[in-house]
């Protein structure tokens, strides 16, 4: 099987450990895996601002560095639906769908390929999950990460108050309504609050980036960390 | 109110919203009653999403082949003696009316909740032209009272609390204040009956038009539209063209979905099915208009992304679900459909130009796409909707040339690499550059040490 990478650009540059989990998990279960070293973006800023035609070429880009791969698996939701939902929409090729089809969100792979429900990983914390939109309702990711999760030793697992309503991210939308973002974050972060967690996960870096910005901003002690990094624990 | 209410003041008045506790308190309290009493509903029916397919597909056939059905739907509501008219434009629309009432010489009109009529200005035009014309559902009196718009289309006074509508009703009515739901009912009711009894002309919307039957379906809780459209000697119809549904048997998946989605209610109260004026039912009014609008509906079915926007039933359940409706309120995005969806129509009715905040003024969640009874792909039409921005040159040319260049460093990894350096440097240097939009009330993250490519290729490759 041969399998690839994709690291979305902002966790090369910010978050590399969730990276270093990921591959860390996926070579726990004797996978052979390829970083192209090729790959900067998926698109998506582009795309969700409008900017289809710049959006259109990193697409393009990205189906010829991973087109002779079995799978590729990224740990990231919003990076998946982007490709997997989005690249048919703006690209009319009729073979697009044949690569992005094997485009899988990290948790999806694991439970739906490679049919694992647990990697052993032990995690002492209570744990509050955030769905993050792209997951939940473009992919529909809702047990994967869940199930993985409560097999994690050790580990509390807690649900959030109205957990499948948007933090207030959104890309751009943060930045061009930014207060009207920070009274999603803010309804979000006060939920969060509520479950008493020591940590908040997700399956998207974004999300967390928005919501651990608000919180570390605000003086809010709960601590973020990449869904990866809790099931790598092992 | 009026100079704001535009959609291109949509961030200035969502900031005075966010700001105004009270109201963003009273909005929420109403939006969780009516959320939370619908998935009560919703989930006692375990066919629920077959049912919401159900209703997709019939809206998809209708509005495919909506000229095959409006041709029905007027053959045969004229052999059932209702006059159908043809309106361009809010204008044509108006004047239609105007020329009616001018014609029985009509002084009082009371009108049943409309959004179209909403849509067109109609009752303001009316009043222009010196006839009084009553907003006789509740919530529409309301607002009307209070000078204001509708911020929801189907709870339009959902921004007012009992006790704003109390001390509103003691100001304007004369009447003692009270703010009991039962009491204020009353109060209205009073003040309607007479209006009710001495209006020339009754205005209603229409929820569906049958073409199999060529009936006006109204669905309504307080049975004002059925007074509205019986007690009048002339009732006049208004409803967009979309409107059409094939055939009656559809009205049972359609009743079903829509009572839960706009008000979480197994069924409205009360249905009228209106199929002819007088002459066959004692009833009935003496003659029924039916005027079909377009206001830039053909410009949506020209388009194949735009087309689906019209299989809106308009239940409303897209604005109480939307995270950015609960935070800004109906009224600020300026417009009479408010929210999600709102923000399609208006793009394509008013023109980009008029409405380019409103496809922006999204996280782009998809709950608007998961609680639609019809499962209209809004927050997909919504990114459509930028892009067209983006070719009709709505976006700011900064925004522009930033993604330019963005797009000059992603294509080539090692244009890239180069740009990542480079921000490291800045960092050792101590310059973090900043975003003030997102950095004055969320930190931003550092940039790592490393970034992950370099640790694959040191550590992790082998
Ligand atoms: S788009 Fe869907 S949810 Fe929104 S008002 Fe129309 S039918 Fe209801």
């Amino acid at each position: 099987m041969k399998v690839a990478l994709f690291i979305p650009c902002y966790i090369d540059q910010f978050f590399p450990d969730v990276g270093g989990a990921t591959v860390k998990i996926l070579k726990k279960f004797d996978l052979k895996i390829d970083y192209p070293l090729e790959q900067t973006c998926c698109g998506q800023p582009a795309f969700n601002s409008g900017y289809w035609s710049e959006a259109k070429v990193l697409a393009e880009k990205f189906l010829k560095i991973f087109r002779n791969y079995d799978y590729i698996v990224s740990p990231s939701a919003s990076c998946t639906s982007m490709v997997r939902v989005f690249y048919p929409e703006i690209l009319k090729d009729e073979n697009t769908k044949e690569i992005t089809a094997k485009f899988f969100e990290l948790t999806e792979f694991l439970t739906k390929i490679l049919r694992v429900e647990s990697t052993e990983a032990e995690f002492n914390h209570s744990v509050a999950y955030h769905d993050s939109c792209h997951a939940l309702r473009e992919l529909g990711i809702k047990d994967s990460p869940r199930v993985l999760l409560r097999n994690v030793k050790k580990i509390k697992l807690l649900e959030i108050e109205d957990g499948d309503r948007c933090c207030g991210f959104g890309g751009t939308f943060a930045v061009k309504f930014p207060e009207i973002s920070t009274e999603m974050a803010k309804s979000k972060v006060d939920n969060i609050i509520k479950t008493g967690a020591e940590f908040v996960t997700s399956t998207d870096s974004s999300c967390l980036m928005h919501i651990g910005g608000y919180m570390s901003k605000n003086g809010v002690k709960v601590k973020t960390i990449h869904i990866a990094q809790i099931l790598a624990n092992f | 109110m009026k100079e704001t209410y535009t959609p291109l003041r949509f961030k200035e008045n969502a900031l005075r919203f966010i700001q105004d506790e009270k109201r963003r308190a009273n909005l929420n309290r109403a939006i969780h009653h009516t959320l939370s009493k619908r998935i009560e509903v919703v989930s006692e029916l375990p066919d629920w999403e077959i049912l919401r397919q159900r209703a997709h597909d019939i809206r998809k056939e209708a509005i495919e082949n909506i000229w095959h059905y409006i041709e029905i739907f007027e053959k045969k509501a004229t052999e059932n003696g209702i006059k159908v008219i043809y309106a361009s434009d809010a204008i044509e629309a108006r004047n239609q009316v105007l020329e009616i009432a001018k014609r029985i010489n009509a002084k009082l009109c009371v009108k049943s909740k409309s959004m179209v009529s909403e849509e067109i200005g109609l009752r303001e035009f009316l009043e222009e032209n010196g006839i009084e014309t009553v907003e006789t559902d509740l919530g529409e009196f309301i607002v009307q009272l209070a000078g204001e718009k509708p911020s929801h289309i189907t709870a339009p006074a959902m921004h007012k609390s009992r006790d704003e509508i109390g001390k509103l009703f003691a100001e304007k009515l004369g009447v003692e204040f009270t703010s009991i739901p039962e009491e204020l009912t009353r109060i209205a009711r009073g003040f309607l009956r007479d209006k009710f009894l001495n209006a020339d002309i009754g205005i209603s919307g229409a929820n569906f038009l049958v073409a199999e039957t060529g009936s006006i379906v109204i669905v309504e809780n307080e049975g004002n539209a059925g007074l509205s459209t019986t007690l009048p000697k002339i009732h006049i119809a208004i409803a967009g063209i979309e409107k059409v549904i094939p055939r009656l048997s559809d009205l049972t998946v359609f009743f079903k979905v829509l009572g839960r989605s706009a008000t979480a209610q197994r069924f409205t109260s009360y249905v009228s099915l209106i199929n002819s004026p007088r002459g066959q039912k004692p009833d009935s009014p003496e003659e029924i208009y039916l005027i079909l609008l377009d206001n830039g509906r053909t410009h949506l079915l020209k388009s194949e992304k735009l087309k689906e926007a019209l299989y809106c039933i308009k239940c409303g359940a897209c604005m109480l679900a939307c995270p950015v409706y609960q935070t800004v309120g109906g009224h600020s995005y300026g417009w009479v459909y408010p929210g999600p969806i709102g923000s399609i129509l208006a793009s394509a009715q008013l023109g980009l130009e008029k409405a380019t905040p409103l496809p922006f003024a999204s996280s782009l969640c998809g709950k608007c796409h998961e609680i639609c009874p019809v499962k209209i792909e809004i927050h997909h039409i919504l990114v459509w909707l930028r892009h067209q921005a983006v070719e009709h040159k709505r976006t700011s040319r900064t925004e522009k040339l930033i993604f330019k260049l963005w797009l000059f460093a992603m294509k080539d990894a090692k244009i890239y690499k180069a740009g990542a350096k480079l921000l490291r440097f800045l960092k050792k240097i101590g310059i973090k550059p900043s975003l003030k939009a997102w950095s004055r009330t969320r930190e931003f993250p550092q940039i790592a040490e490393k970034s992950f490519r370099e640790i694959w290729e040191k550590e992790l490759k082998n």
